[in-house]
């Protein structure tokens, strides 16, 4: 925060844990002042007619009466919003003009998508200090698409694209590891705005090309949920069939842990699947453009995919020399060959990976399926026990030092 | 207004100032005694249990918690406190003010209507009576005694009107809701879902997330009635019956989540395998509730009623949320949509709104009920199962109404007696589904400890971790 930050008023704002709430209605026959109201789906509070008075929590039967954020005052979370929570938003830091007015859609995903690190973590040391939220919901940034090419081969099942938007003349600056939000056009079947959806940058801070105000996304077309229920995903068949020059609704940019370490001699430990690569896209194209700098540090990646057609990226990394980056490719349905998961890959590599697990700078990142965060989590283990080290007591100072960064969905 | 613990019989309704009803009551007392002891939780004996006991109505009072032996518990009479200038809301004495003595020419119909939510009471404690030695954890242990204690209430809060304001025949329907029995086959008590065993936890959980939620839509009816004394009895029960729901709602929540559990744990959806491993598969889940929603769906009674139309154009039951609805509150021409078979079909026929008011109810309910069943469907998305559970039609297993003639399947089809013979297992428990059920019951009573088939809660009652010590035996 600068000197110059804004002080923020701090409200406790009194929220329903909708998780908990069994929407009884007793806590809005019990309030004096008609704070709590309903629709078919959540019971909430109203900010600007809550007295804090607290009758309504010792009648409630479950215990989800009682619960309370730290907001900004200014900006206290809506009825809206709060209509349409599945859970509660995790408490934001209150730094002013950074994630104390994160949408909490924005938050929701995250808590979700971070789960897996085990809680809030902090950025590198050296890490460049991020600019988030510039652009909201009600005041989206307008971008231009440039570029929309398939990735995927074309017999591939999963239709895998790399799409550039270009932001003209408006300021969007975005960190290696960032994601930004997308607003799909149009409403969902309850006649409500759709949902914003987060894409990770997949280019460097400078631009998918550099000195161009453009970034990239890889966004995989959803056609099933995650039942295997066929289903158009909303956000990413949009984003697929967008043409150059259509223009998209862009916010954020988010996040402001998952960033890479910019001192010399920092290495990088990436696993990753599927789309889960548009971060380490970035952060390797951010070294790779600043090789002849000399910087140091190793660059070591394994990234998972059903087979090599799938894989986004396929072609460009396997043109990358050795020297630079150490890739370890697992393919889990390649005809005629073995399966194989990143776990297996990262335990064939054992020894290296037990070497820059414990390296003070070298710096770990997870992006992609849920289901793979058990797997490396244990693949991280045995490669430690093999060489005498204890994963569960390096976890807690990898996360301390803000070395550990996980995002999955 | 405080209430005395100290007196016979607690109660904010100032009853040492009628004496002539204190006395009846005082003499009703030990007969409710004797049959808690005949018919209540079996097993209670010197127990201490957490409870929640009112000690006053506002707000801050009517949740105490603390141990209480159930020997010594006493249940009381509340009312919310009147409110001033207090109307009639609908029907044709709308615009008057609320009754605070009986109308001569509703007398019968208000007592039937009060009979009726009584007696629920009482035969929910005797359905429910043996379920505390096979209870799952203390801390459901304690949740059962819960719900009983506040059935028993609600019970005296009809016997309170009854007697307050029905003179002698008010005083026999009080002593007759001691005198039926659940299930008892010369003097069952008087809607059929209240005869039906809940012989295990799942049958009670879906007991009290389905059935009890019919209770609260009864009891919000009857809140907007103009009779005020009838209206503020209801209210206050109101605010008790949300924590019958909560145990029905979390129960098969815990339920669902530890199935998924196991389901992921050892990587199979075969019913067989999960039911070795000692937890409930989510089939036999959705067929008990497709088994009590069914049985609970014929609690509202007939699809088209003329008493539903009597007891609202005459002011004695509102709607769910009469007051907040916009209309006339005379429903005058008004239609709504009922089913009945034709062709070989159900089909959405306009019946006039007074005659369909307890098929609203039934909608308004389902709504509800089902927005519940998504809340455990996110437990099981959140596992990543690919399974869901979901309410069946409302015109499915139907015994009351004319719907009762038809033989509907879960999707809302018209099958034939041989269809639905050759799928009735799929839909509705079998014997052999009740009896692994049953099977997996077994008593758990340490603090803490849970039985493999449930999850512990998220948290605690009272903010109490889920360790505590939520009823002690002495």
């Amino acid at each position: 925060m600068t000197a110059t930050a804004p002080t923020i008023e701090v409200l406790r704002q009194h929220l329903i844990d909708p998780e908990i709430c069994i929407r009884c209605n007793t806590c809005e026959e019990t309030c004096p002042v008609d704070a709590v109201t309903h629709d078919s789906r959540n019971y909430v509070v109203d900010a600007a007619k809550c007295n804090f008075c607290n009758d309504c929590i010792s009648p409630c039967p479950t215990g989800a009466i009682d619960n309370w954020r730290q907001v900004d005052r200014a900006a206290p979370y809506t009825l809206a919003e709060q209509l349409s929570w599945d859970s509660l938003p995790v408490q934001q830091a209150l730094a002013a003009g950074t994630s104390a007015e994160m949408p909490t859609d924005v938050a929701r995903i995250t808590a979700v998508a971070t789960a897996g690190q085990g809680g809030d973590v902090i950025p590198p040391w050296s890490a460049a200090q991020p600019c988030v939220n510039l652009y909201t919901v009600d005041r989206p940034a307008i971008a231009t698409v440039s570029g929309n090419r398939r990735l995927t081969a074309d017999g591939a099942t999963s239709d895998i694209r790399h799409l550039v938007l270009d932001f003209g003349g408006a300021a969007f600056p975005v960190l290696e590891g960032q994601t930004i939000g997308i607003l799909p056009p149009g409403v969902d079947a309850g006649g409500k705005p759709h949902r914003l959806r987060l894409y990770s940058v997949a280019s460097p801070r400078d631009g998918e090309r550099p000195r161009y105000n453009n970034l990239s996304l890889t966004v995989k077309r959803v056609t099933a949920d995650h039942d295997g229920a066929p289903v158009a995903g909303v956000a990413s068949n949009y984003l697929c069939d967008l043409n150059k020059g259509d223009e998209v609704r862009v916010v954020g940019p988010y996040g402001t842990t998952f960033l890479m370490p910019n001192h010399p001699g920092s290495s990088l430990l990436m696993v990753c699947t599927g789309t889960g690569s548009a971060p380490m896209r970035a952060m390797t194209e951010r070294r790779r453009r600043r090789v002849a700098l000399r910087e140091g540090g190793t660059l070591m990646l394994f990234f998972g995919a059903r087979s090599p057609g799938e894989l986004p990226y396929f072609g460009p990394l396997q043109k990358l020399p050795g020297e630079f980056i150490d890739v370890n490719f697992a393919f889990s349905r390649v005809p005629g060959e073995r399966r194989q998961y990143v776990q297996d890959r990262i335990r064939a590599r054992g020894d290296d990976v037990a070497r820059l697990l414990g390296d003070d700078n070298c710096y770990i990142y997870i992006c992609g399926l849920k289901g793979m965060e058990k797997g490396v989590d244990e693949a991280f283990r045995d490669a430690c026990r093999n060489h005498g080290k204890d994963w569960d007591a390096l976890l807690p100072a990898l996360r301390a030092q803000g070395r550990y960064h996980v995002e999955t969905y | 207004m405080a209430i005395d613990y100290t007196e016979k019989i607690p109660n904010n309704v100032d009853l040492a100032g009628n004496r002539t009803l204190q006395r009846a009551l005082e003499h009703w007392q030990p007969e409710f005694l004797n049959w808690w002891a005949d018919m209540g939780p079996e097993g209670t004996g010197q127990a201490d249990v957490y409870l929640r006991t009112a000690v006053s109505v506002e707000p801050k009072g009517w949740a105490h918690f603390d141990y209480v032996n159930m020997r010594d518990y006493r249940w009381g009479i509340f009312l919310t406190p009147a409110e001033a200038g207090r109307q009639v809301n609908f029907g044709a004495h709308k615009g008057e003010p609320a009754w605070q003595e009986v109308p001569g020419e509703y007398r019968s119909n208000l007592r039937r209507l009060i009979v009726t939510q009584g007696d629920t009471e009482p035969a929910s404690v005797e359905q429910q009576r043996h379920l505390g030695l096979t209870c799952p954890s203390l801390y459901d242990l304690r949740n059962l005694f819960q719900v009983n204690v506040e059935e028993g209430r609600h019970l005296w809060a009809m016997v309170y009107l009854l007697h307050a304001y029905f003179g002698r025949d008010g005083r026999e329907e009080a002593e007759a809701l001691l005198e039926r029995r659940s299930g008892d086959a010369d003097n069952p008590r008087i809607l059929g879902a209240f005869n039906e065993k809940t012989p295990d936890w799942l049958s009670f959980f879906m007991f009290t997330f389905f059935t009890d939620r019919d209770g609260k839509y009864q009891l919000c009816s009857l809140a907007e009635s103009g009779f005020d004394p009838l209206a503020r009895t209801c209210r206050f029960m109101l605010t008790e019956e949300a924590h019958h729901m909560f145990v029905g709602e979390s129960g098969i929540a815990r339920v669902v989540q530890r199935s998924c559990e196991a389901m992921l744990q050892h990587r199979t959806d075969d019913p067989a395998r999960i039911r070795a491993l000692g937890v409930i598969d989510l089939p036999t889940v959705q067929r008990y509730l497709n088994f009590h929603f069914s049985v609970t769906m014929d609690l509202f009674g007939a699809d088209v009623s003329s008493n539903a139309a009597t007891f609202y154009s005459t002011g004695l039951k509102g709607r769910y949320d009469e007051t907040k609805l916009a209309d006339d509150h005379l429903l005058v021409g008004a239609t709504y949509p009922v089913l009945e078979v034709r062709d070989g079909k159900l089909a959405s026929v306009e019946a006039p709104a007074l005659n369909a008011l307890n098929e609203k109810l039934r909608d308004d309910y389902i709504r509800d009920a089902a927005a519940g069943v998504e809340r455990w469907n996110k437990v099981i998305d959140k596992a990543g199962v690919p399974f869901r559970l979901k309410v069946p039609h409302k015109a499915f297993n139907r015994k009351i109404g004319p719907l009762a003639a038809a033989r509907i399947d879960p999707d809302g089809n018209v099958v034939s007696a041989a269809e639905w013979a050759a799928s009735v297992d799929r839909w509705l428990p079998s014997a052999e589904d009740r009896a692994f059920v049953a099977s997996l019951m077994g008593r758990v009573a340490e603090p803490g400890r849970f039985a493999n088939w449930i999850a512990p809660p998220a948290r605690g009652i009272n903010n109490q971790p889920v360790d505590f010590e939520y009823v002690r035996f002495n």
